[in-house]
């Protein structure tokens, strides 16, 4: 039979020998493998202090984007609801009034934007659908909390920070990614 | 009747009741102590760095985890006889202790004019006393599992019991061959031999390793942690228990491993012997310094056994139940045998 792995193995079933029978040999032999072990470097992350490394493609949780104007970008299209599969994205629609220019960018904006994170399934769907750059996944968690009401993330949960008022903010939540595309370019 | 009352000496029951809270603490503290390295043993061997939250190096982790122990709701099922399912974990815990007594735990110190000996009572049949009460021990594992009124903790029980006391059979022949040696069931008298002379360990190191072996066994480690074999019985013969009652249990178990540590390094390693200097002289120009230096080289001797109880139980699989029987009676005990009666022949070629 042709074997599925490079790495399979016949099972071994020839009788023990003395020496395996007398098992002291065998376990001082294992007992050395885990002495080796005991000063390996380990593999432990500890958390809140360290944080591993996220891979570039990391989707995490949802951001609104703003243009540089600091003005929203969404134009509630509804097409990044369209495309979720899970069906996690609810919004609602209103025109933008006279003197709201500096708020929102398009004439259309969504007054009421919420993303179920309990739905989600972190596909990053909607951020291939949007044709405003307006909705990006970072690079953090999705955090716990004790009620599932508290899981519905609305506008001011997603909205990323002003970058003309809180450039500071607006830098650390655009993330480590788009910080990197910005230097790549 | 002051006269009598004034006639008995008061500052010798002071003296032992000192002695006794003082032992009992410190084999509290190491038992407690012990549940964190075996956590640290463990997670080192596994490329882990182990509890570490607690306090500097998770050291106050014990605490916490006695703590939620405590805190946990006892639950004693109402079909289970309620007076034996609490007299268990005492038995188990009593009869951890009660072994530290015949320990000689260090030299001779010189108190307020007084010699005071680091050990609660020198009987003069200190090992014959640590094996009736080790084998007492089965007492509490066997009630446990019995009054649990549940066919897995019963299995578990039986499993334990006939596992102790076969084991306790090489055992016993092991030290015959160490006792033909000393010539005397006093422990005192075993370690002042060691102190002066070679370490037991050297005349005798396969009664050493069969003693090792049975020690492991009873203190129902990896690779004879057959009775709470979590995988094949749930959970063992403690399946019932909850809160601190099963906190009693564990804590036997590792107040047994640190008594079983200690025997090996009295009887085999030289007791509180501090290796590589003449005792008598230290003791003489050092004084109490040199006694407590004596008491610090036991529990180093009795750590490294410890450590080594952890090495191997993160080392190696448990046995069959087959295999360990067969371990015993067909291995172990004719080993024990042999070892004896060729002790004895040698004995008896250099007596003439
Ligand atoms: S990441 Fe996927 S599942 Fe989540 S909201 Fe976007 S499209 Fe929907
Ligand atoms: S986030 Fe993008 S796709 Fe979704 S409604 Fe707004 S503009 Fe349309």
């Amino acid at each position: 039979m042709q074997s599925l792995t490079s790495r399979a193995k016949q099972v071994d079933r020839r009788p023990m020998t003395f020496l395996e029978r007398i098992y002291v040999w065998e376990i001082f032999k294992g007992m050395l493998i885990t002495l080796k072990h005991f000063f390996k470097k380990k593999a432990t992350i500890s958390y809140p202090e360290q944080k591993r490394e996220f891979s570039p493609v990391f989707r995490g949780l949802h951001v609104l984007n703003r243009d540089e104007q600091g003005r929203e970008r969404c134009t509630a299209c509804g097409l990044c609801a369209v495309a979720c599969p899970a069906e996690a994205i609810t919004m609602e629609a209103a025109e933008r009034l006279p003197g709201e220019e500096n708020l929102y960018r398009e004439e259309k904006y969504a007054a009421k934007y919420e993303i179920n994170m309990l739905r989600c399934i972190f596909c990053g769907l909607c951020e291939e659908a949007c044709p405003k750059d307006a909705i990006y996944l970072s690079e953090t968690f999705a955090p716990s909390n004790y009620q599932r009401k508290g899981l519905i993330y609305g506008k001011p949960d997603l909205l990323i920070p002003d970058p003309v008022t809180q450039p500071e903010e607006y830098k650390k939540a655009l993330g480590n990614r788009a910080n990197q595309k910005e230097k790549a370019n | 009747m002051q006269i009598t009352l004034l006639a008995f000496d008061w500052f010798f029951l002071v003296e032992k009741l000192v002695l006794i809270i003082g032992i009992i603490s410190v084999s509290l503290v190491i038992a407690m102590y012990e549940t964190w390295a075996e956590r640290k043993v463990a997670a080192f061997i596994q490329d882990r760095i182990g509890p570490n939250r607690a306090g500097p190096l998770g050291l106050f982790q014990p605490l916490a985890d006695g703590m939620k122990l405590f805190m946990k709701e006892e639950i004693i099922p109402n079909t289970s006889n309620r007076m034996l399912f609490i007299l268990g974990p005492c038995l188990a815990m009593m009869t951890a202790m009660m072994t530290s007594a015949v320990i000689p735990w260090g030299g001779t110190l010189d108190l307020f004019g007084r010699s005071i000996p680091l050990q609660i009572t020198d009987i003069n049949i200190g090992i014959l006393y640590i094996f009736g009460v080790v084998s007492m021990g089965v007492y509490g594992i066997m009630i446990g599992g019995w009054a649990s009124n549940n066919k897995f903790s019963l299995l578990a029980a039986l499993r334990g019991a006939s596992q102790v006391i076969s084991y306790e059979l090489p055992m016993g022949l092991s030290l015959i061959a160490l006792l033909m040696l000393t010539g005397s069931l006093k422990m005192s008298v075993i370690v002042g031999q060691q102190l002066d002379g070679w370490y037991n360990v050297l005349w005798q190191p396969l009664g050493f390793f069969i003693f090792l072996v049975c020690a492991f066994a009873e203190c129902n480690r990896t690779p004879f942690d057959l009775p709470e074999a979590e995988n094949e019985l749930n959970f063992g013969y403690h399946q019932e228990y909850s809160s601190m009652k099963l906190g009693f249990y564990l804590f036997a178990e590792y107040i047994n491993m640190f008594i079983s540590s200690v025997i090996m390094s009295t009887l085999f390693f030289g007791g509180y012997d501090i290796p590589f200097v003449n005792d008598a002289h230290l003791v003489e120009s050092w004084g109490n310094w040199a006694v407590l230096l004596q008491g610090f080289c036991l529990f180093a001797k009795t750590a490294m056994f410890i450590f080594l109880f952890m090495w191997v139980r993160w080392t190696i699989p448990r046995f069959r139940y087959d295999q360990l029987m067969n371990l015993c009676w067909k291995r172990l005990i004719p080993l024990a045998l042999a070892n004896m009666i060729i002790t004895a022949a040698i004995v008896l070629w250099l007596k003439k």
